[in-house]
C-alpha cells in the first residue's frame, strides 16, 4: 500500500516539500545541539525541562485521543466512526513518534537511551512511560495497517487483530495516565502534586485530540474525494464539547483548591502564571490567551448553529486545540519549575535552535501523518470507486 | 509432512532464541560469583550523615569564608561555568529564606536572615531522585549515600525535577574547559550527565573524611555515623536543637543544621 504515498496532486507534493524543508531545518538545528549539547537551549538548573518535554506531554494526549473513535466504533458499534477510525489511529502513530522524538531531543546522552531497557527499573515512571508508548505505537501500527489493508482487499481484517483492538482501548488511557504520573508524584512540586492530574490530562486530551481530528477530517474532505461523513464529525463534536467543559471545570478546581486553602506553595505557580511575581511575567500572556481561547471555545461549542455552520465548527475546534495546547504544551510543565526549590523565580524562554528543533519535530509528525493519510484516503477512494 | 519455508524460519528462530537464552543464564551465573574486596582502611558506617554548626560557620575569621566550597570544587573537578543558569554546584551557600523557603521567614534575628547557609545533597533515606531514575544511574549505597553513576546516566533530568532541594546539576555544556586546575585523582565529567555531592565516597573508601569537613578550620562541619550513638554527629544532635530542610516531604535528609 505504501506506493500510494509516492504519487499525488500538486498540492500534496507541495505540502510534503514544505514539511521536508522544515524537517531539514530542524535537523540542522539538532546537529548544533548534538555538537554543543543542551547548552544551546534556554533550559537551566532551575527550569530543567522546557519546550521539548512540554510538547511531549501535550502530544501524548493527542495520541491517546484516538481511543475516542476506536472505543465507540468497536465497543458500542457506532457505525459512523467506521470511516474515520483509521484516521484516528494514524494520528496516534504520528503523535507517538513525535513524543519519542521530543524525548530523544531532550536527552543529554541520547546514545545511551537503551540503558532504560538494559537496566529496567519498575519504580521509575519514565521506564513505564517508555514501555507504554512503545506498546501503543506498535498496537496502532498493527491495527491501523491491517484494518486498512483488509478494507482495500474488501475482506474482514484477520482475527488476531480483534484482541489487539480491545487491548488498545485501556492502553490509550494508560499512556496518558502514566504521563501524568511522571509529574504528579514528585515531593516539593506542589503545582503538579494534585490527584486530578491524570484526570485533567485525559479530559484535555479528549477535547484537543478529537478537535484536531475534526479539523483533519475537514481538510481531507476538502482536498480529496473521500468524505468522512457529517455524522461522524457531529459525534466527535459531542465528545469535544463534554471533554472541553470537563477540562475547564478541572482548571477551576485547581484554582479553587490553591487559593481557598491559601497555602503559599500551592498558590505561587498559579500567581506567577496568571499575574506574574516580582515583575516576572513571561507566562502571563500565554495563560490569558489560554483563558480567552478556552472561553471562546466553550461559547462556540455551545452555539446552536455549530452543527449547521462549518465556519463556527472550525473556529470552535481551533479554539479548543490551541487553548489546550497553551495550558498543557506551554504552561503546565514550565510553570511547575517556577518558583524553583529555593522559592526563587528564574524564568525560562526557549532559544532559536530549540524552537527550530521543536518545529522540525512537529513537521516530522505532520509529514508522517500526511503520508499515512494519503495512503488511507487513496485506499478509501479506490474502494468507493 | 512437508516443511514450508515459513515453518522452517519459525523453527530456526525458536532454536536461536533457545540457544541465546543459554548465554543469558550463563552470564547471570557468572555475575553472582563476582566479589569485591573492600579497603581495610576505609571509613565505614551504617548511615553517613552531616551536621552543620551554622553558628561556628558564621564565626569564620575571614569574611565570606569559602574554604569548604573551594576544597570540594577542587576535590571533584567542579567546573566554574560563567552562565548562571548552567552552573554546576555541589556545595554552596544560600540565604535562610532560600534554604528553608517553607519556614516563612519574618521576624528571625537579622543574623539568621543575612548569613549564609551551606547547602548540598541531603542524601535522603527516601530519595525521590533514586525513585524516579529510569536507569538506576542514581542509587543508594548500603551506608546511606545517594550515589551517581555518570557513565550510565542518560541525561533525562528526571532526578532534577524530583529533587526537592535543587541539589542536582546537569552538564549543559562540556565542563572541562571551565575547570581551573584539574585534580587527577577524580574523574572529570562529560556533557549531558547529571552530578552532585557524593559525600566524598572516594575519600571514605581510602580512610579519609570528606574534603569539606577536613577543610573547615572552624570545625563547623561534623561528619559521622547516624546509627552509632557514640558518633560525633549523634553527640552534636543530642546536645543542640537542629533542623533539616523540608522534613515534611518525608525524604529524611541526612544533613542537619545546628541552630
Amino acid at each position: 500500500m505504501l506506493e500510494r504515498a509516492l504519487s499525488g496532486s500538486a498540492t500534496y507534493k507541495k505540502l510534503v516539500g514544505v514539511l521536508m524543508i522544515l524537517m531539514g531545518l530542524g535537523f540542522a538545528a539538532y546537529l548544533t545541539q548534538w555538537e554543543h549539547g543542551l547548552m544551546i537551549t534556554g533550559m537551566g538548573r532551575d527550569v530543567s525541562w522546557g519546550l521539548y518535554i512540554s510538547q511531549f506531554t501535550f502530544l501524548v494526549g493527542v495520541a491517546a485521543s484516538a481511543v475516542m473513535v476506536v472505543l465507540p466504533y468497536y465497543i458500542h458499534d457506532v457505525k459512523v466512526f467506521g470511516r474515520i477510525t483509521v484516521l484516528g489511529e494514524f494520528l496516534a502513530i504520528a503523535s507517538v513518534i513525535m513524543c519519542m522524538l521530543f524525548i530523544m531531543a531532550d536527552l543529554g546522552k541520547p546514545m545511551r537511551v537503551l540503558n532504560v531497557m538494559l537496566y529496567p527499573t519498575p519504580n521509575s515512571i519514565l521506564f513505564w512511560d517508555m514501555t507504554v508508548l512503545t506498546g501503543y505505537l506498535l498496537l496502532n501500527v498493527f491495527i491501523g495497517w491491517n484494518v486498512l489493508e483488509a478494507e482495500r482487499k474488501g475482506t474482514h481484517y484477520p482475527k488476531w487483530v480483534k484482541p489487539l483492538i480491545y487491548i488498545s482501548i485501556p492502553w490509550a488511557v494508560s499512556i496518558h495516565t502514566v504521563t501524568a504520573f511522571l509529574i504528579c508524584g514528585l515531593p516539593g512540586r506542589e503545582f503538579w502534586l494534585t490527584a486530578i492530574m491524570a484526570a485533567r490530562f485525559l479530559a484535555s486530551a479528549f477535547c484537543s485530540g478529537p478537535a484536531l481530528l475534526i479539523l483533519l477530517s475537514l481538510i481531507v474532505k476538502k482536498y480529496t474525494k473521500f468524505d468522512p461523513g457529517k455524522e461522524a464529525i457531529n459525534k466527535l463534536l459531542t465528545v469535544v464539547t463534554y471533554a472541553m467543559l470537563i477540562s475547564v471545570f478541572f482548571v477551576i478546581l485547581e484554582i479553587f483548591t490553591a487559593f481557598y486553602s491559601n497555602i503559599p506553595s500551592h498558590m505561587e505557580t498559579l500567581k506567577y502564571m496568571f499575574v506574574g511575581v516580582d515583575g516576572k511575567t513571561a507566562l502571563v500572556p500565554f495563560m490569558w490567551m489560554f483563558v480567552i481561547l478556552a472561553v471562546a471555545g466553550v461559547a462556540l461549542l455551545l452555539h446552536p448553529n455549530i452543527r449547521k455552520n462549518e465556519k463556527i465548527l472550525i473556529a470552535a475546534c481551533c479554539c479548543v486545540f490551541f487553548s489546550m495546547y497553551l495550558d498543557k504544551g506551554v504552561g503546565l510543565i514550565i510553570g511547575g519549575f517556577i518558583p524553583n526549590m529555593f522559592g526563587q523565580i528564574h524564568q525560562y524562554a526557549p532559544t532559536i535552535p530549540e524552537l527550530m528543533i521543536t518545529i522540525g519535530i512537529w513537521s516530522t509528525g505532520f509529514f508522517i501523518l500526511t503520508i499515512l493519510y494519503k495512503i488511507a484516503v487513496s485506499v478509501k477512494e479506490e474502494v468507493q470507486g | 509432512m512437508e516443511t514450508s519455508r515459513r515453518d522452517f524460519l519459525k523453527i530456526g528462530g525458536l532454536c536461536a532464541l533457545g540457544l541465546s537464552s543459554l548465554e543469558v543464564g550463563d552470564a547471570i551465573a557468572k555475575s553472582r560469583a563476582a566479589k569485591y574486596l573492600t579497603n581495610p582502611d576505609a571509613c565505614t558506617a551504617k548511615r553517613w550523615a552531616m551536621v552543620i554548626d551554622v553558628k561556628k560557620c558564621w564565626q569564620a575569621e575571614k569574611e565570606e569564608c569559602k574554604d569548604c566550597i573551594l576544597a570540594c570544587d577542587w576535590a571533584h573537578n567542579v567546573p566554574d561555568i560563567p552562565v548562571k543558569r548552567q552552573e554546576v554546584k555541589w556545595l554552596w551557600n544560600e540565604k535562610y529564606e532560600n534554604a528553608f523557603p517553607d519556614q516563612d521567614p519574618a521576624l528571625e534575628p537579622e543574623e539568621v536572615k543575612e548569613k549564609p547557609f551551606l547547602v548540598l545533597c541531603n542524601h535522603c533515606t527516601h530519595a525521590p531522585c533514586v525513585r524516579v531514575c529510569p536507569t538506576q544511574a542514581t542509587f543508594k549505597s548500603a551506608d546511606g549515600i545517594t550515589m551517581m553513576d555518570m557513565h550510565r546516566c542518560i541525561g533525562c533530568r528526571y532526578c532534577m525535577a524530583a529533587c526537592p532541594y535543587g541539589a542536582r546539576s546537569f552538564n549543559w555544556r562540556d565542563p572541562r574547559p571551565y575547570i581551573k586546575k584539574i585534580n587527577p585523582a577524580y574523574p572529570t565529567r562529560d556533557r549531558g550527565v547529571v552530578e552532585k555531592c557524593d559525600f566524598c565516597v572516594e575519600r571514605l573508601q581510602n580512610g579519609k573524611i570528606p574534603a569539606c569537613v577536613e577543610a573547615c578550620k572552624q570545625k563547623a562541619l561534623i561528619f559521622g555515623d547516624l546509627d552509632d550513638p557514640k558518633s560525633d554527629v549523634r553527640k552534636a544532635l543530642d546536645s543542640r536543637y537542629s533542623i533539616r530542610r523540608k522534613p515534611e516531604l518525608g525524604t529524611m535528609p541526612a544533613v542537619y543544621y545546628l541552630i
